[in-house]
């Protein structure tokens, strides 16, 4: 007996919810992008400047007299959250500090971190700082600049390997897909304010590397059904594409996101963030392999000549590595 | 039919069982790691004991002993990214041009008149002169000084550059000097802390250039940022200076080629001195803690022969006039000559205690930093917390392949056995990689291995399902398992080169635990790839050769 997702044989119709799907994805990109612009992104230091200190406690974190404790230390800006996992014990109470970057200093000055941990230390003297972070301005700002290339050039990367092996409408499509994942990544993290710093980069990163493989997939399989079905109309190629597909579409998924479930539970909240990022990205790639990027190309449309033999791809497409 | 060359077959075991043996270390990451430690200590030159015995008999010589390095996140310890002030250095290569050029100016007294440096910024020498029609001369006989550049770059050009305008002289570094003088401070900073950094004995620090001015320095273990900065030391630079006055006024302001500078005991005693040095830091060879001749702790150094013969030159020239030992711009003392010092060595004896001679000898002896050092990005992680999250990365990664093979063989029993043994092995290939080329694992690098887990079996979903539509069209069992492999190998091979791509890039522009998820990542698409395709495809075979099953079910 077997575990199936889906029966073995399907003739479901997904191209038919292309208008609302689609409808749905442009009106979803769009209020990301608005969340994005009305409340912006909880940047972490990384990008930011500034220090963070976590804190760790035998004792109950009191965020008020933490808050007290620092307030005369005049450092501006002070964020102080507690964080809770349940993998912790009982006797691990864990707050993080955050103070913004200080005028003229690159990084924080030992005396600012000797000052707060003293401060802190009066109100409750079993507190421990398990990890001090600070970045100056100065890298933050180039971080930025760096991210940023990262993801333009994999889009670039993929671009143009996509454009090699199949042709530009793929491309486009794929490409659209995946800016469609990168969008709304960063509005759930702008909506639920989510620190994002580096890790989140590299997360986004890691969405664009498993969304593009599943459209891959599916493309690579339309590409071998219009060369087999030369006479069949773009949309129910496609649509058989999808089918054929189905299954492992769903498996890869369902074990790519018991993994990160099993992670985002027990990992520990240091990654949950990065986490989390992976996990939407896996949920939103999978949607948009087929209803972005083959609505895409669908509209694009795909030039069919009947009479040459492999029409369906670019004189690359042949070369199996 | 199903067939496979046992050459093939061969090789595709002997790439398991290297990997298996490669990876088997970190299993006994404990032992291991103190066998290891142990044997570097006796390739240092340390004295067998018994510690060292006892640590090198855990783990025998034999057996492979790479291990993965663990990230600091995970293994605790400090970070630094400084800044190298680079153009510290131009200030006093050109304070080392003044005396020079005041010598040449001063023999050409007739047609030039009466010098005097101006203020300027710190890479560059202003000398104004009294007759200005006598500057091109003087223009000329500076430019002596220039001597040609030996490096790739700079072929054919000059050290320093000298024009004259009006009644000012004015000398300045050459593009080309500049940028190898900046080269030679990146190494001989990144070497000095390096030493300082040895000096302490921490496991397996990282001490990187990064960009044209910056160095990177990671220590695992090391208490926090702060240590490794005290460690490092920020400047310690040491020179001696002829005093013009003892005393002095700290509100007089210094003409340009004086400095004023405060007494590092005497609160408010001020000295000022000669802005050029006689002899500095650089030229010192060695430095040890000592006693004085009344049993106080000093420090004893002693110079290379060149600045053994400043040293001498210029003690033998004045004796009786007082000079200033100057240490981080505050002087340590000012004795008065008593006789020629030309042996190169001497004493520097203060108000230390023995500690602090120690550790003066021991940043003298590494050197001093060729320019200050900026810190720009610091982070410090205590050990407990990465503990905790090897703890929970740990966990997670069992229960991710638990729930995978679980799911793997409920959906396609006997062959998603053989995918979860194909899954297994693939950990076991990364963490043997990441041994073999001394890989890190970081925290976002276990997360990483966590999703390449679930996303490994990709490929092997993509040949069962592509073998389940085969044998739909009752083709016979291995001709629909051949066929399988053969048509879904575009598929997976496209896939992961995309995915590889992106790994590419995450290593290029990556930092830190970033590049480390770029590297678990990249590896675990080559690993995953090979055990996907080869190793499932061997176990297929030899069951069906065993088996010769008429149907299969997948």
């Amino acid at each position: 007996m077997r575990l199936r997702l889906v029966p073995d044989e399907t003739h479901w119709d997904f191209m038919k919810w292309r208008h609302w799907t689609f409808g749905a994805s442009v009106i979803a990109m769009v209020a990301s992008l608005i969340i994005w612009a009305v409340m912006g992104l909880n940047f972490g230091i990384d990008f930011l400047g500034g220090t963070t200190i976590r804190t760790e406690s035998t004792q109950a974190v009191d965020v008020g007299a933490y808050r007290a404790a620092l307030d005369p230390l005049a450092l501006g800006d002070v964020t102080i959250t507690e964080v809770f996992d349940p993998t912790f014990g009982p006797d691990e109470n864990v707050a993080q500090i955050r103070i913004q970057a200080q005028e003229g200093a690159e990084s924080v000055t030992p005396e600012t971190i000797a000052a707060v941990e003293a401060a802190l230390q009066q109100v409750d003297p079993s507190l421990t700082f398990p990890s001090v972070e600070s970045v100056g301005p100065k890298v933050s700002g180039e971080l930025i600049m760096t991210a940023l290339i990262a993801v333009g050039a994999s889009l670039a990367a993929i671009l143009f390997y996509i454009w090699l092996r199949f042709e530009w409408q793929f491309s486009v499509g794929a490409i659209a897909a995946l800016i469609h994942d990168v969008v709304l990544t960063v509005g759930v993290f702008s909506l639920l304010q989510i620190r994002f710093d580096l890790a989140t980069i590299a997360a986004i990163l890691t969405i664009i590397g498993y969304s593009i493989n599943d459209t891959v997939v599916i493309f690579d399989r339309l590409r071998e059904n219009l060369i087999k079905f030369k006479k069949t109309p773009l949309i129910e190629v496609m649509n058989r594409s999808v089918n054929e597909t189905l299954s492992r579409t769903l498996m890869t998924s369902g074990t790519t996101i018991l993994a990160l479930v099993a992670l985002i539970a027990l990992g520990g909240d240091v990654i949950r963030g990065f986490v989390f990022a992976i996990l939407w990205g896996v949920v939103v790639g999978t949607y948009s392999s087929v209803y972005v990027a083959k609505n895409v190309v669908l509209m694009l449309g795909v030039e069919r000549d009947p009479k040459k033999p492999s029409d369906a791809g670019t004189q690359f497409a042949d070369i199996d590595a | 039919m199903l067939q496979i060359a046992l050459w093939k077959r061969l090789s595709i075991l002997l790439v398991c069982v290297i990997g298996l043996a490669l990876a088997a270390p970190n299993l006994f990451y404990g032992p291991v790691e103190r066998h290891n430690d142990a044997a570097t200590a006796l390739e240092r030159g340390a004295v067998p004991t018994p510690e060292i015995e006892a640590a090198l008999a855990e783990w025998p010589d034999f057996l492979p002993s790479g291990l993965v390095n663990l990230g600091l996140d995970l293994r605790g310890g400090a970070h630094l990214l400084a800044e190298v002030q680079l153009q510290d250095v131009y200030a006093s290569r050109i304070d080392g041009y003044w005396p020079e050029v005041r010598d040449i100016l001063r023999e050409l007294r007739d047609t030039v008149g009466t010098i005097r440096r101006q203020e300027a910024p710190p890479d560059e020498l202003r000398v104004r002169i009294s007759q200005p029609e006598g500057m091109q001369a003087a223009v000329e006989a500076v430019r002596e000084l220039a001597s040609p550049i030996v490096s790739m770059t700079g072929v054919g050009q000059t050290d320093i550059a000298v024009s004259g305008s009006g009644d000012v002289l004015t000398l300045t570094l050459s593009e080309a000097e500049r940028a190898a003088t900046d080269d030679r401070t990146m190494q001989q900073s990144l070497e000095i802390i390096r030493r300082r950094v040895d000096e302490a004995g921490t496991r397996e620090p990282t001490i990187q250039r990064q960009g044209a001015d910056r160095i990177l320095i990671q220590v695992p273990g090391i208490g926090s940022a702060q240590e490794l900065k005290e460690l490092i030391g920020t400047t310690a630079q040491l020179t001696f200076h002829p005093v013009i006055a003892r005393g002095a006024d700290p509100s007089t302001t210094p003409s340009a080629d004086e400095l004023l500078l405060p007494d590092m005991e005497d609160e408010g005693v001020f000295y000022l001195l000669e802005r050029s040095p006689v002899v500095s830091g650089d030229e010192l060879v060695d430095s040890q803690p000592g006693f004085d001749q009344n049993g106080l702790p000093a420090v004893t150094f002693r110079f290379n022969p060149a600045g053994a013969r400043a040293f001498g030159v210029y003690t033998s020239e004045n004796i009786g006039a007082p000079f200033a030992i100057v240490l981080d711009e505050e002087v340590v003392t000012a004795p008065t000559i008593q006789s020629a010092i030309t042996g190169g060595s001497g004493q520097i004896t203060g108000n230390f205690n023995v500690e602090e001679a120690n550790r003066l000898a021991i940043l003298l002896r590494a050197g001093a930093l060729p320019a200050d050092l900026t810190f720009l990005e610091e982070r410090t992680i205590g050990p407990e917390l990465g503990q905790d999250s090897i703890d929970a990365g740990q966990v997670a990664a069992v229960v991710a392949m638990v729930a995978v093979i679980a799911f793997m063989i409920l959906s396609y029993g006997i062959f998603g056995f053989f995918a979860t043994v194909a899954l297994s092995l693939n950990v076991a290939l990364i963490f043997g990689l990441l041994s073999l080329i001394g890989g890190t694992l970081t925290l976002p690098g276990i997360a990483g291995i966590v999703l390449t887990i679930g996303m490994a079996v990709d490929a092997n979903v993509l040949v069962f399902e592509r073998i389940r539509e085969e044998l739909k069209t009752a083709k016979g069992p291995a001709r629909a398992i051949e066929l399988g492999y053969e048509k879904a190998l575009s598929a997976i091979v496209d896939a992961n080169i995309t995915t590889f791509i992106i790994a590419v890039i995450l290593f290029a522009l990556g930092s830190g635990p970033v590049r480390g998820f770029a590297v678990t990542l990249g590896i675990g698409i080559l690993t995953s790839v090979f055990t996907a395709i080869y190793v499932t495809r061997l176990l297929i075979v030899f069951w069906f050769e065993r088996r010769r099953p008429r149907t299969i079910e997948v």
